[in-house]
């Protein structure tokens, strides 16, 4: 992925009010055609989710920390991970502190942990929200949540699909095996089918998580020769190296064990998820269809809902 | 097989009952059975992987970090013999 090619598309969106720069990579506002166009995008996905049923809930883009800490995710992937840090010292330790930062020295160690960590991953408040309910058995059928998530990952980069705060419409289902692994194969037709309605070039491919280190080595070849996780890529700033824009994502037992949530009839639940990628949805569209969201085609202005 | 040999395999055995976190006794297990039939998870073949490094003080290469490796005692076992010589 040639950075010529990450710059030209990042300089398009800036000018044409799309992404608005902030002096961090990764880190932009958003223009109102862009939010509009990820709101269409989502009215798009509320309709099947609507039809299968899917419990609508919300969370913020925080999440307790002692629950992240219980995912696992700083053994996977500690180095996209983000945990809020606040002051609570004395006047004494203040006035320290505002002599470091008129320095411009590093002030981090004035800074105690808190009960909360920036959200990695949006299905994780979700377990813990199932494991409380009905002591942690599912009603026969299992569960379909539906939420809407900000989604916190440390990577500033240059490649304007790289966001370190970004969104992702993400469902999480809650099940048996069959269950689960037949509801992402129903999503992952869907996703494509929708995403082709949009008229980007896609396809689904085998993939792995960032895993950290060695043992992520390990990981990463485990999960991709069980084939747990699926991406639809797209071109955006490279045809060679498309990006991933929609992921599906199979658990096995891991969180049911993890949080004690069990099947209605009483085995540990399996559980997976799906997550598209709001922005580089919206990153695609106007890579494909151009900067100018009035001037895309009929067809996929009507599929968006822009002439109702 | 001589004790060197039944020395390598209980370690194994010993190893798998400590990490594996396998849904039945490790002694039910024969060497060519499937350990992730038996209930080996990608997390517990991990620690699996780190305690037999530390046990017979080798490190898998890259190209050994994978799925096959750690499929079975007798694959694991064939896998240490390789980075023992």
């Amino acid at each position: 992925m040639s950075s010529r090619s990450r710059r030209q598309l990042f300089d398009q969106l800036v000018e044409h009010g799309h992404f608005i720069p902030t002096g961090v990579a990764g880190l932009y506002g958003r223009g109102a055609d862009f939010e509009d166009g990820v709101e269409r995008v989502g009215q798009m996905i509320d309709r099947p989710s609507d039809r299968d049923g899917a419990e609508r809930v919300h969370f913020p883009p925080i999440m307790s920390r002692p629950v992240l800490e219980q995912t696992g995710y700083m053994g996977n992937m500690p180095h996209l991970g983000g945990c809020v840090h606040s002051f609570a010292g004395d006047e004494a330790r203040h006035r320290e502190l505002l002599a470091r930062i008129e320095r411009g020295e590093d002030w981090s160690n004035f800074l105690e942990k808190t009960d909360v960590a920036l959200t990695p991953a949006a299905c994780y408040p979700i377990y813990p929200m199932c494991a409380a309910d009905n002591d942690g058995r599912l009603h026969l059928g299992g569960r379909t949540i539906d939420l809407l998530a900000w989604i916190f990952r440390n990577e500033p980069s240059d490649d304007p699909a790289r966001l370190q705060a970004f969104r992702q419409r993400e469902m999480v289902r809650l099940g048996t095996p069959d269950e689960v692994l037949s509801w992402r194969a129903t999503w992952m037709e869907r996703g494509l089918a929708l995403l082709t309605e949009l008229g980007l070039e896609v396809e689904a491919r085998v993939a792995n998580d960032p895993f950290f280190g060695r043992t992520g080595r390990m990981l990463k070849a485990n999960q991709r020769d069980q084939e747990l996780k699926f991406e639809i890529q797209t071109p955006i700033c490279s045809e060679t190296e498309p990006t991933a824009i929609t992921s599906f994502n199979y658990h096995e037992s891991h969180f049911g064990e993890t949080f004690g949530i069990r099947t209605s009839n009483g085995e540990v639940a399996h559980t997976a998820c799906l997550g598209f990628g709001m922005e580089r949805i919206m990153l695609a569209l106007l890579r494909k269809h151009g900067m100018h969201v009035h001037n895309w085609p009929d067809d996929i202005r009507h599929a968006l809902g822009y002439d109702r | 097989m001589s004790t060197m040999d039944l020395d390598t395999d209980s370690r194994i055995r010993r190893i798998l009952e400590e990490h594996a976190r396998l849904g039945r006794d490790v002694n039910t297990i024969a060497d060519g059975d499937s350990l992730y039939d038996s209930g080996l998870s990608s997390h517990a073949s991990v620690s699996v992987m780190l305690a037999i490094e530390d046990t017979f003080d080798i490190e898998f290469p890259d190209n050994m970090l994978n799925r096959r490796v750690f499929e079975s005692i007798a694959s694991i076992r064939e896998a240490v013999d390789e980075l023992l010589t």
